[in-house]
């Protein structure tokens, strides 16, 4: 007999999102995602002044912060028809490209790691054993045993004083937790050290961005910060860049290794379908040739095929939303009229839309860009998605779940690191040749439509524009969020999360760890979605087993 | 000196050298307008416990002021977290979910009563009976109503838990408002409100120290915001006030003018109308502010200023 659960809130992400899953004989049967605040942006939007829109859309999200104010100053450059200067391009890129180093960081340690290590454990640890194996998988400073008997003291201390904050009523000691406790230990470790990395990586967006979370310094046209292109600013960003890369290079990636290791049954759970990627980094005014991380849609985890992305096949399904109306709109086009119902897991369930591709739900974010990237033979993606399937010894087949999911994140943003350098190297050359250009003025048509294209830490992201009387009259976002955790689509069709959650084991049905790790394996980033979930009408609503 | 080695002995092992520990409750007291000797005592302040309870609720929001929190350097986030204040509920970071953290919510508002620090993120949806906003079955308005009447205080932390926020902008189709605004029937208890989209997390921090270090909130003005951080306007502390007064101004972006570092004022700057310490104290450990990195203030520490303070670009 089937078994429903609710877990709401799901904690560890940005925003409000309740999933409900059934149960049958300890998996996963069927499942909904729902998303349970609605803001209401794109009615603010409508209106007003479009230089102003990327203030606003930035708010979408203060995790994500910086991807939605550029998705819409590129869209308001689009519907303007600027060209951007190199200088301005290489300082966008930076900052997206910092923007992945710290989300992914914080992603990894804090909002998913206490999935897969028990922190409770920890504190059984021998930290001489620990050390060692730290020390065999990674160069890193404070992998001696001293540091490590330290860390164990201080998370004693704080559990012994009996107020547990943040891991009051943890899944801890639940069989699905496979580390031994160095291993826990090490992580443990680490995740405290994030704590104090991601504020100093964050630090790069402020060299050139004012100030992270949400960043000030991007205009329609270019960057405002051109006072701060002097060697003295550069070489800030590049040493907080180096120590970001250190810890990387010597941390997060030994870490995702050791860790994996443990959990090799995740590699044939969790998957997914399709994949969509719009690219990213454009290394000059063409797009999408130029994009570092190219373009692209796979269909049927067919690698061999990559086909061409054509925007004018997305469209935005409400049948199961709280939104007016049945159909399926391009964004372009697209509405937002709230109206809601009640929570109903075979009527409406969401307020998110239901974004298709061609009338398919696709899975965005890392994997689908390492995947597109990978079967576009991208070198760097090739030799280090190779490089860990190797090191882990799992078959190609694992990269479609949700461990390879959390390998992906991992390995992109090494990738991205990388590539950074080039391109702080590119503006030094820039600026040493005189070339000190920062914007490109530009005339406020009075009427355009514009569309900006991104594939930011949680993927996909388009901003759509409509401008009349040099005003915004129409305003659509289709968010990453909304592409992998939305609901069924007009043919019933289940979104990626929903997808990925069927044949998930379920050990305890009172502490579901293992939905936790597959719904976080998407790094659930919600505020942006837009959306209200049902009140006291729902029977389930409660979320306990029922 | 008792004291100062007793501290020492008592960071050491977390990582932090003395020297971090006294730089930062130096920057706490020059943030709010103590004398310098008053350093070590917000140093025993935010060491000794047990600590505070906090429960740290998320409404309309974006998680941005979340984000700065943990932004912050001095004292970093996880001394803050481990050995300051006691975060019982706050769903970003929490290790549990779905029904483990509605016990926990429950369990620390029971069991604190009166005693447990509130910390608000985002505005309440008000609007066909806040049905816009829901967590674990609730509308966001219920839950305020039911946990934040019983904290000892609440501390609005950015402009949406203060003021509304962007969901409050016109026509604000949630009919969202801030926690005063929300609660006005309800609440009795002090409200703090530490507005900024996000605010610098020195001044929530300041706020919590001002009130573990005197056992009081500190002093606020009209608009409930605390008289250390924003009882000046950004105007009146800008470095780039002197090319105001000399009328030395940036008319375009990337222009000669705007190198130089002129006033932003006919590009839009509200910080003559501001209240905020952004150019005293600045962001990401003292890194930049908008105005340093060329680009206007628009005023996110007022009320309502995304109808207030825009079109963002157009002059005052």
């Amino acid at each position: 007999m089937a078994q429903r659960i609710v877990v709401d809130p799901i904690t560890r992400i940005e925003g409000h999102l309740r999933i409900e899953v059934e149960v049958a004989n300890g998996k996963v049967t069927n499942a909904w995602s729902s998303s349970t605040l609605f803001r209401g942006l794109e009615i603010i939007l409508k209106g007003r002044d479009p230089r102003d829109a990327w203030l606003f859309t930035q708010r979408a999200c203060g995790v994500c912060t910086y991807v939605h104010g550029l998705a819409s100053i590129r869209c308001v450059d689009n519907a303007v028809g600027v060209t951007i200067p190199d200088n301005a391009r290489l300082i966008r890129n930076l900052l997206m490209g910092a923007q992945f180093l710290h989300d992914h960081i914080v992603h990894f340690y804090h909002l998913h790691a206490l999935d897969w290590v028990d922190v409770v454990s920890a504190l059984k640890a021998d930290p001489v054993k620990a050390s060692k194996i730290a020390n065999d998988v990674s160069p890193a400073p404070k992998n001696g045993p001293g540091d490590f008997k330290a860390v164990q003291a201080r998370l004693k201390k704080f559990v012994d004083s009996g107020q547990l904050g943040l891991f009051a009523n943890g899944y801890w000691g639940h069989p699905a937790y496979k580390l031994p406790p160095e291993v826990n230990l090490i992580a443990a470790a680490h995740y405290l050290e994030a704590l104090r990395q991601q504020a100093r990586t964050a630090r790069m967006h402020a060299v050139f961005g004012a100030k992270n979370p949400h960043l000030q310094s991007l205009v329609v046209g270019g960057v405002s910060c051109a006072a701060d292109l002097n060697p003295d600013r550069i070489s800030e960003f590049l040493y907080l860049w180096k120590e970001t890369m250190d810890f990387v290079n010597n941390v997060y990636i030994p870490d995702l290794l050791a860790v994996a290791g443990f959990y090799k049954d995740w590699g044939s759970i969790g998957g997914t379908t399709n994949f969509l990627c719009y690219g990213e980094f454009p290394q000059s005014a063409k797009e999408p040739e130029s994009l570092f991380f190219p373009r692209g849609a796979i269909f049927k985890r067919n690698l061999a095929k990559v086909e061409n992305v054509d925007p004018a096949k997305i469209t935005e399904h409400v049948k199961h939303s709280w939104y007016e109306g049945d159909g399926a709109l391009n964004p372009a086009q697209g509405e937002t009229k709230p109206k809601f119902t009640k929570l109903d897991t075979n009527g409406e369930y969401s307020w998110m839309k239901a974004p298709r591709y061609n009338g398919e739900p696709m899975e965005v974010g890392p994997l689908a860009r390492v995947l597109v990237a990978y079967a576009k033979g991208h070198e760097p993606t090739k030799k280090a998605v190779d490089g860990v399937l190797k090191k882990l010894a799992v078959p190609k087949e694992a990269l479609f779940s949700t461990l390879g999911r959390t390998a992906a994140r991992a390995i992109e943003t090494q990738i991205i690191g990388q590539a950074m350098e080039g391109w702080i190297m590119q503006l030094v050359e820039n600026l040493k040749k005189g070339d000190t250009k920062t914007f490109e003025p530009y005339q406020m048509p009075e009427s355009a439509q514009g569309m900006g294209l991104n594939d930011v830490p949680r993927g996909a992201l388009g901003h759509w524009i409509e401008i009349k009387e040099k005003k915004i009259a129409n305003y659509q976002l289709v968010v990453p969020s909304t592409w992998n955790l939305g609901p069924r689509c007009a043919a019933n069709k289940p979104g990626p999360v929903e997808e990925a959650l069927i044949g998930t084991p379920v050990a305890d049905p009172k502490r579901p760890v293992e939905i936790l790790r597959t719904v976080h394996s998407f790094d659930p980033c919600i505020a942006c979605g837009v959306h209200v979930i049902d009140p006291h009408s729902n029977q389930v609503y409660k979320f306990r087993v029922v | 000196m008792e004291l100062e080695r007793k501290l020492q002995k008592g960071l050491e092992p977390k990582g932090v050298t003395r020297r971090d520990f006294m730089k930062f409750c130096t920057m706490v007291s020059a943030t709010m307008g103590l004398a310098p000797s008053f350093a070590p005592k917000i140093a025993q302040a935010l060491s000794s416990g047990p600590r505070p309870p906090v429960v740290y609720l998320h409404f309309a929001e974006c998680t941005g002021c979340t984000e700065a929190v943990l932004r912050s350097t001095y004292p970093w986030i996880d001394e803050l977290l481990l050995e300051t204040i006691s975060v019982d509920y706050h769903e970003t970071i929490m290790a549990a979910a779905g029904h483990s953290v509605e016990e926990v919510l429950h369990q620390t508002v029971k069991k604190y009563e009166g005693k447990f620090i509130c910390v608000v993120e985002g505005g309440i949806p008000t609007a066909d009976n806040g049905i816009y906003g829901m967590i674990g079955g609730k509308t966001m308005l219920e839950i305020a109503k039911e946990v934040c009447p019983k904290s000892l205080a609440v501390l609005c932390i950015g402009s949406c838990s203060s003021f509304g926020g962007v969901q409050a902008a016109a026509p604000n189709p949630t009919g969202a408002k801030g926690v005063s605004d929300a609660l006005a029937d309800v609440l009795k208890v002090p409200v703090v409100n530490i507005p900024g989209c996000p605010p610098n997390p020195i001044n929530f921090v300041g706020t919590v120290v001002n009130y573990l270090l005197f056992g009081k909130l500190p002093d606020l003005d009209d608009k409930k915001r605390p008289l250390f951080a924003y009882g000046k306007t950004v105007h009146d502390q800008c470095p780039r006030r002197s090319h105001f007064e000399n009328g030395e101004f940036v008319k375009e972006w990337g222009s000669k003018e705007a190198q130089m570092g002129y006033c932003l004022y006919e590009m839009g700057c509200k910080g003559p109308e501001t209240y905020n310490n952004c150019p005293l104290v600045k962001f990401n450990d003292g890194t930049s502010w908008p105005v340093e990195a060329g680009h206007p203030c628009i005023g996110c520490s007022e009320p309502n200023f995304w109808d207030a303070m825009s079109p963002f670009y157009q002059k005052l």
